[in-house]
């Protein structure tokens, strides 16, 4: 990066003096070509993002020929998260069974293990540790929530749902997208149709998915049918099943963005060394060591990177559960996006905005988690 | 033969064994995929009996196809299809072109350029544009604002501007760029709504061409900039020293390099808009409705008519299957992520 700073330089002539039309083009030519695409994004943020702020901390009551603001503090977030939505957002939590148990206290360990590994660590620095403390206090926290709202007697809320939504997801979607994309790197014929085909779920609509994945989990007039028949199984519905609900929405999604997964780490494949990999087929290295000492840690910047982008684009998932469940049976499958859309439709402004800036908040969070953290130490390691 | 005969094998060539299992592999993951297009395809021509007297495979075996669907939606229903649809081509195309030439734009001067802008500046100007759109929320007309915002821009920017120390760099802008996909649309529609209705635009096409180039420019500058990064220096440098301008070796040079990669960026920005869904619900009105939310509301009124359905779902997805099949070649090269850098 640096060697490219002072190679750009040379062909940087936007410092000359303008002396005529042409050069006055050159020379604004820097900010004529990055302006307008940030002030585009600017305006569709910053000011959307303030007013929002402001009005999750409002009630707003529409009313003849207009609306009335109440301001009411932090009071919808207290709703949310221990008012009388709590149930609803966070969930109900159970009783844990001595695994879940085992569970929880082994991510606490292995969450502890690391802090120290970091304090002991020679580069290690105040902020650093504080950062690192409270990112691993929430982890520890919605961890925690899942496991207790999932337990014996608990009802996951929505934000539970929407966390096992986009990690399930995001991790099915990985490894089966790496898979494919490995196997389609080797020599065989029809790559090119494999590589079109496998891109295909990722062109319809969500909704259209949602729709879709409706008629094939029905159990009566799908066209699994005669399977479940079979299993004498065709007067359950999956959609009538917490859990069935669950899995049928994360099929349709997983179904759905595999396809990103597959194109970006296949062509990050594509851009790795043949060099290394002739030298290490030469050195008689096995499978699974050329992929672990070799493919993996150059594909790792891009996986991470590609991750990172499908968490976050997770996050915001509504179609496919309003489509398929419509968030039910209950709330067993409404995610925050779809929380948030409901509320608004019900005309509790106040309340749609919360969920959105928790939901931001959240984002944030795990975004930052792995751009500082996570992706340094995979990058280093590797 | 006998040259075939001594050479080498090519140590990519995978064995008969690992062909076998990567083609049966291959093989389960394209039924999994095409299986749920077929089933599409066969609903699409099937009449309500079909569907709802149990599953039916195979056309002209177990029942007989009909155009019943089709009849029904393109040439009874006068426009009730066609107008969604000519709204999502309008929104698609547009919005992905514009995100792609900013996102270009954008993408080529972060690689570039060096851009060292004072922190103090960037406060300074954000905070001007949310005074702009803040006054023209409150009612004021716009160039009045515009104008107010740029004159308190200029009298800031020579104090507060200069005081804050330190620089940002161009990575910082470009993670800002990106980490704007991180929004959820749900926290920040409601006053996107509102500043919409005060520009007066809220049910025009621009409103949503605006909105999804806002949330595809992040998407275009992470593709595009691995993509020039990925052009020899040298043959600007050399276009410079002939005494080309920097128009010249953008147009000439830079752009016509980059076909593969503007391309690949058009598909996927098109695809994300073609099926985006919360904010066309939430701002289109019944003349700009796009086809999701039109898709979407098919289930209210009557209950699923999954042959309808079928007809719009496939109506949607054939021409973005049709531009990624026309385009495959561009679409393997064009994405280029940097292996190294991520």
């Amino acid at each position: 990066m640096q060697a490219e700073r002072s190679n750009m330089t040379l062909v940087d002539v936007s410092n000359r003096k303008p002396r005529s039309l042409s050069q006055l083009w050159e020379s604004s030519s820097k900010l004529v070509l990055l302006l307008p695409a940030i002030l585009v994004v600017l305006v569709l943020s910053i000011f959307p993002l303030i007013v929002s702020l402001f009005l999750s901390f409002t009630r707003i009551q529409l009313v003849r020929g207009g609306f009335n603001v109440t301001f009411l503090g932090l009071g919808n977030y207290q709703k949310l998260l221990a008012g009388t939505e709590q149930r609803h957002f966070l969930g109900k939590l159970g009783e844990p069974s001595l695994a879940q148990w085992a569970l929880l206290a082994a991510f606490l360990a292995v969450m502890l293990w690391m802090l120290t590994q970091y304090a002991r660590s020679p580069g290690w620095r105040i902020f650093g540790l504080v950062m690192r403390t409270l990112a691993i206090a929430l982890a520890v926290g919605l961890f925690a929530l899942t496991v207790f709202t999932l337990a014996e007697g608990g009802l996951p809320g929505t934000l539970v749902v929407t966390l096992i939504f986009v990690f399930t997801g995001v991790f099915f979607q990985y490894l089966i997208g790496l898979g494919l994309a490995l196997l389609v790197t080797q020599n065989l014929r029809g790559k090119r149709f494999f590589r079109v085909v496998f891109l295909m779920p990722m062109m319809i609509t969500p909704v259209g998915i949602g729709f879709l994945f409706r008629m094939m989990v029905d159990t009566g007039k799908g066209p699994f049918a005669p399977v479940w028949n079979f299993l004498g199984l065709q007067s359950i519905s999956w959609v009538d099943t917490p859990s069935g609900a669950r899995a049928a929405v994360m099929i349709g999604d997983i179904w759905q963005w595999t396809p990103f997964m597959f194109i970006i780490l296949l062509a990050a494949l594509e851009g790795t060394s043949r060099e290394q990999i002739e030298a290490a087929l030469v050195d008689g290295a096995n499978r699974w060591k050329m992929f672990r000492y070799i493919i993996l840690p150059q594909i790792a910047p891009v996986s991470i990177t590609v991750i990172l982008i499908r968490i976050i684009e997770g996050f915001k998932i509504i179609d496919m559960a309003q489509i398929l469940t419509g968030g039910g049976p209950g709330t067993a499958t409404e995610s925050m996006t779809l929380y948030a859309y409901n509320a608004w439709r019900t005309q509790d402004f106040g309340v749609s905005s919360a969920i959105g800036y928790i939901l931001l908040f959240i984002v944030t969070f795990i975004a930052m988690v792995i751009v500082n953290i996570i992706r340094p130490r995979v990058v280093e390691r590797l | 033969m006998l040259t075939r005969f001594f050479k080498a094998p090519n140590p990519f060539d995978p064995s008969p064994g690992t062909k076998m299992f990567s083609y049966l592999i291959l093989g389960f993951w394209s039924f999994v995929v095409i299986f749920p297009f077929y089933w599409l395809l066969v609903t699409a021509f099937k009449l309500p009996v079909d569907v709802s007297s149990g599953p039916k495979y195979i056309p002209f075996v177990d029942y007989q196809p009909s155009l019943h669907a089709f009849q029904e939606l393109l040439w009874e229903s006068g426009n009730l299809v066609t107008r969604p649809y000519t709204n999502t081509v309008i929104v698609g195309l547009n919005s992905a072109i514009c995100a792609v030439v900013l996102g270009a734009m954008a993408a080529y001067a972060l690689i570039r350029f060096d851009y060292r802008p004072k922190p103090g500046l960037v406060v300074t100007f954000i905070g001007c544009v949310v005074l702009s759109i803040g006054l023209i929320a409150l009612g004021v007309a716009w160039q009045i604002a515009v104008l107010v915002a740029i004159a308190v821009f200029l009298l800031l920017a020579q104090t507060i501007g200069k005081r804050f120390k330190g620089t940002m760099g161009n990575n910082d802008i470009f993670f800002w760029l990106v980490s704007q996909r991180m929004l959820p649309p749900v926290a920040v529609i409601i006053p996107i709504y509102i500043l919409f209705q005060r520009f007066g635009l809220l049910n025009t096409h621009a409103a949503l061409i605006i909105t999804y180039t806002a949330i595809n420019i992040p998407i275009a500058v992470w593709f595009l900039r691995d993509y020039f990064q990925a052009i020899p220096l040298e043959l600007e440098e050399s276009a410079f020293i002939d005494g080309a301008s920097r128009w010249q070796v953008l147009t000439r040079i830079v752009l016509p390099l980059a076909v593969p990669g503007l391309i690949a960026t058009f598909l996927i920005v098109l695809v994300f808009t073609w099926n985006e869904y919360t904010l066309g619900l939430f701002l289109s009105g019944a003349d700009t409705q796009t086809m999701p939310p039109f898709v979407s509301a098919q289930n209210a009124t009557r209950g699923p008519q999954w042959w309808n359905i079928s007809v719009l779902v496939l109506l949607m997805v054939a021409p973005l299957i049709g531009l990624a099949i026309a385009l495959e070649r561009y679409i393997t090269k064009g994405i280029l992520v940097g292996a190294v850098k991520g």
